[in-house]
């Protein structure tokens, strides 16, 4: 097990500089520069836009600016930002906790529903269950998110009422954030009701950004069970006359799972990607959001920040479900 | 029933007890994040919505609702003969936020004044580069050559010595970049080493105390007890930050908040007649411009440029990308402003003038390019629409165009450039209601490969706003920017397009509210009712 990890680790820092690598020039790639953006319709003289670009270093040769980049990168200094003059780090965790949070719940909604309902799909393949739920979750994973998010908004927030309509809690509650999870912190607070606030406001997010994995999780589940349940050692098991549940519940969801787990996994990108747009609708204050205005500001420090720790959260999560893997199968702990 | 609570309310507030449960809370779904709380070194109007406006003070402010400038932290102010020295008076005991995190030993006096400005100025201080040493405002107004020094007189007494006379200098000072800081609490913050924080915890005079800044959340401001104009009538004032359009309108709808900027152009209408919201509109100190290159062939001519001119079917455009919120412009200032020159007459749309025009110009078979900007903008809302509106109706004068675009940055880069082809679709926001922001700063000789984008530089023209900028007496003033008009117009080195109208839905349980010519959200003055 340890051999396997060791292995997978020294993977990790040459993805790291690959990222670090193509975060610092992608950005760079862009035409337009932060200087320019700060001017605006007023325009810059030659003299003082030289005097700025060097005063930020984005005049020196670009391999000199990467290999300072690298050398801080290395002694863990993400960089300053150069809109809030803020280091990025700081900037990234006070935001990423409320990404996290949002991404938790989008993927146990995801997963919730979507595995349930992917066994019961493959159990009762051909019937109507069946094909209704295929088409729903074709539906769901040609959703346009941002039409998907209003369209929930005018319904349940506009006229039913039943949802507030964006920010992570009501703005009566205010306390310090000590975990940066608004669901933890509100019950810190011990204020009344700012728990049950703070649920109210992760509902429609949650389905919004939960809807692809949800889709793509029963689908996967639905297909890899169908696999399963063909197999001699389903057919066994019924003939010992084991219960359905038994059956179906412990011998084929178990070895289904494998690679539905792989699909969950693959999904936290996609989560990411998603993030971006839920965040904007849902005024929510996460990096997906920071990510697209630093973009929109050519601030080159927090994009290249971002990505870096984007990936490296990526790159633990990965390691993490790979690890579970091993725990649910032992042959890949071997083979790998 | 209702008396006892009055009575109840009465006697909570008598005994001076200012309980959540009376606090009158303003909430205010801004668009965007402010980048810090120090004005000075930023541009956008969403940071000095969320930091100048209610944090700070400035010598001398701008009239709510209005561009009129009035005395602030200065009472009074006197211009030396010459023009050269302005002496400003300041108003005594003004005081500044007793916040969780300092505590002010003083009230305000010259050393405040002197810190805020020499900061964006002197670069042996620590404070220049706290923040990166982009005093864009600062520096834009040419302030680095326009001051010469900046003196204490007294306690209550500060000289600004400027190099040349200018005008517009009052007009300047009530600006984001003027706002006055506390140098005692910059003090500590330097002895402490949490210089950065200038930017991230504001200490000010102003009618609101910051509070607290989730990061792209909330941000909570406290009304100032100690305010020199007494204390607002709304306690607190809560900024949520919703950067979308959409989502802000139906956060108004269920009343999670009050004040909502920037609608969607086709919500309109429908909030016009929704009886739960009241409209509010005003017409936006601005313009929107097809600027030539007068440095090219045939363009130096202004027989083609004024041709061309003729040829836009001006009303079409406000129709259909300004949406019926615009107002055709003739001028390149806005109506609202002094000295607009309401006797100029516009180009009237005349395609066949236009051809014989262009043919007594000897132009034939012309190719041009227009440039459309990538984004949108209050004086522009759709440009790309709007180049393709001008080339259909420049097709009918037998005038071929191209359309190019490039990346914002790229595009106000590129379109400095002298050697540029084409004509380029471009706008202004006015920063301080001064006619000379717009005329010398878009039109002047000075700005020629930067801001006049025209790179139109006409004698006569140029002595006119010249001078202008040196004389004290606004009618005089006046006069001479209205012949500067005139010129303008002859001339053509723009095609004037458009000026916008802005507006901006609230709830009805929103009082006195007034909306800024300059395109600023401010809240002193405001009330709600419950």
């Amino acid at each position: 097990m340890f051999g396997f990890l060791f292995r997978r680790i020294g993977l990790v820092i040459p993805t790291f500089i690959g990222v670090s690598l193509v975060a610092f020039f992608l950005i760079r790639l862009l035409p337009g520069d932060p200087i320019l953006l700060m001017a605006g319709e007023r325009g810059l003289s030659p003299e003082r836009y030289a005097e700025l670009m060097g005063r930020y270093g984005f005049d020196r040769p670009i391999w000199e600016q990467y290999a300072g980049y690298l050398g801080s990168l290395i002694q863990g200094d993400f960089g300053t930002s150069i809109i809030t003059k803020k280091p990025v780090f700081e900037e990234f965790f006070a935001l990423f906790p409320a990404t996290v949070e949002l991404s938790i719940c989008a993927m146990i909604f995801a997963v919730v529903l979507g595995i349930p309902a992917g066994v019961v799909a493959a159990v009762k393949r051909g019937s109507g269950f069946d094909h209704g739920l295929m088409a729903t979750a074709l539906v769901g994973y040609s959703m346009p998110i941002f039409w998907w998010a209003l369209l929930l908004i005018i319904v349940f927030s506009g006229i039913l009422q039943w949802t507030p309509v964006s920010g992570r809690i009501s703005l009566l509650y205010f306390f310090p954030s000590v975990t940066g999870f608004m669901l933890i912190d509100s019950l810190i607070s011990g204020q009344k009701g700012a728990f049950a606030s703070a649920a109210s406001h992760l509902i429609l997010p949650t389905i919004v950004l939960g809807t692809i994995p949800l889709a793509v999780i029963a689908r996967q589940t639905r297909s890899a069970m169908l696999e399963v349940l063909s197999e001699d050692y389903i057919r066994t098991a019924r003939a010992k006359g084991l219960s359905p549940f038994r059956v179906v519940g412990v011998h084929a969801l178990r070895n289904a799972l494998i690679p539905v787990i792989t699909t969950i996994g693959l999904q936290i990108g996609v989560l990411i990607a998603g993030a971006i747009l839920t965040e904007t609708i849902f005024s929510w204050p996460g990096i997906g959001k920071w990510m697209v205005d630093s973009i929109f500001r050519r601030d080159y420090p927090a994009v290249q920040g971002g990505l870096v720790l984007i990936a490296l959260m990526v790159m633990v999560v990965n390691l993490i479900v790979d690890m579970l893997y091993g725990l649910i199968n032992p042959k890949i702990r071997h083979t790998r | 029933m209702k008396s006892t609570t009055r009575l109840l309310a009465a006697t909570i507030l008598a005994a001076g007890l200012s309980t959540a449960a009376n606090a009158k809370t303003l909430v205010y779904c801004s668009e965007g994040s402010p980048e810090g709380f120090d004005p000075a070194p930023y541009t956008a109007g969403t940071t000095f919505d969320a930091s100048s406006k209610p944090v700070y003070n400035r010598l001398v402010e701008f009239e709510r609702g209005t561009t009129n400038v009035i005395p602030g932290l200065a009472e009074s102010w006197e211009v030396s003969a010459d023009g050269l020295e302005y002496t400003f008076k300041l108003r005594p005991g003004v005081k500044f936020h007793t916040t969780d995190f300092f505590t002010p030993t003083r009230d305000l006096n010259a050393d405040d004044v002197i810190f805020s400005f020499m900061r964006q100025m002197d670069q042996s201080s620590p404070w220049y580069s706290y923040a990166g040493g982009t005093w864009e405002y600062f520096s834009g107004m040419s302030m680095p050559d326009l001051i010469k020094s900046i003196d204490k007189v007294d306690d209550l007494t500060v000289k600004f010595v400027l190099n040349r006379p200018e005008a517009p200098m009052i007009a300047n000072l009530a600006m984001d970049f003027a706002s006055i800081m506390s140098k005692e609490y910059a003090d500590k913050l330097e002895a402490e080493g949490r210089m950065a924080d200038l930017n991230q915890v504001p200490v000010g005079t102003g009618p609101f105390k910051f509070v607290a800044y989730q990061k792209d959340a909330v941000i909570r401001f406290q009304a100032h007890a100690d305010f020199f104009e007494g204390k607002q009538a709304i306690d607190d004032l809560v900024f949520a930050i919703t950067p979308d359009a959409a989502v802000r309108l139906q956060k108004l709808k269920a009343g999670e908040c009050h004040v909502v900027p920037y609608p969607n152009p086709a919500d309109i209408e429908a909030l016009k007649s929704d009886d739960s919201v009241q409209m509010m509109e005003q017409a936006g100190l601005n313009v929107g411009y097809l600027g030539y290159n007068t440095l090219m062939k045939p363009f130096d001519d202004a027989r083609v440029r004024k041709a061309l001119n003729m040829a836009i079917n001006k009303q079409a455009i406000i129709d259909a990308v300004y949406q019926g919120s615009g107002q055709a412009a003739k001028n390149p200032i806005p109506p609202t402003m002094w000295s607009y020159n309401d006797a100029v007459q516009d180009d009237a749309y005349d395609p066949e003038a236009a051809k014989k025009l262009l043919e007594e110009a000897g132009v034939s078979g012309l190719k041009m390019k227009i440039w459309a900007m990538p984004v949108q903008r209050p004086y522009m809302p759709n440009a790309r629409r709007t180049a393709e509106l001008l080339q259909s109706d420049f097709a009918k004068v037998g005038v071929e165009t191209e359309i190019v675009s490039y990346e914002w940055g790229e595009y106000l880069k590129r379109s400095q450039d002298k050697e540029r082809d084409g004509a380029v679709i471009l706008g202004w926001t006015g920063d301080n209601g001064d006619p000379d922001n717009f005329l010398a700063v878009l039109l002047g000789c000075d700005a020629v490969g930067g801001s006049n984008r025209a790179n139109w530089c006409n004698e006569d023209f140029n002595k006119l706003i010249m001078e202008a900028k040196t004389v004290a007496d606004q009618e005089k003033r006046a006069e001479l920017y209205e012949q500067a008009q005139v010129i303008f117009k002859e001339q053509a080195p723009w095609a004037t397009i458009a000026h916008s109208t802005v507006f901006m839905p609230m709830a009805k349980s929103v009082q006195n509210y007034k909306m800024d010519p300059l395109g600023s959200h401010r809240f002193d003055g405001v009330d709600i009712t419950e």
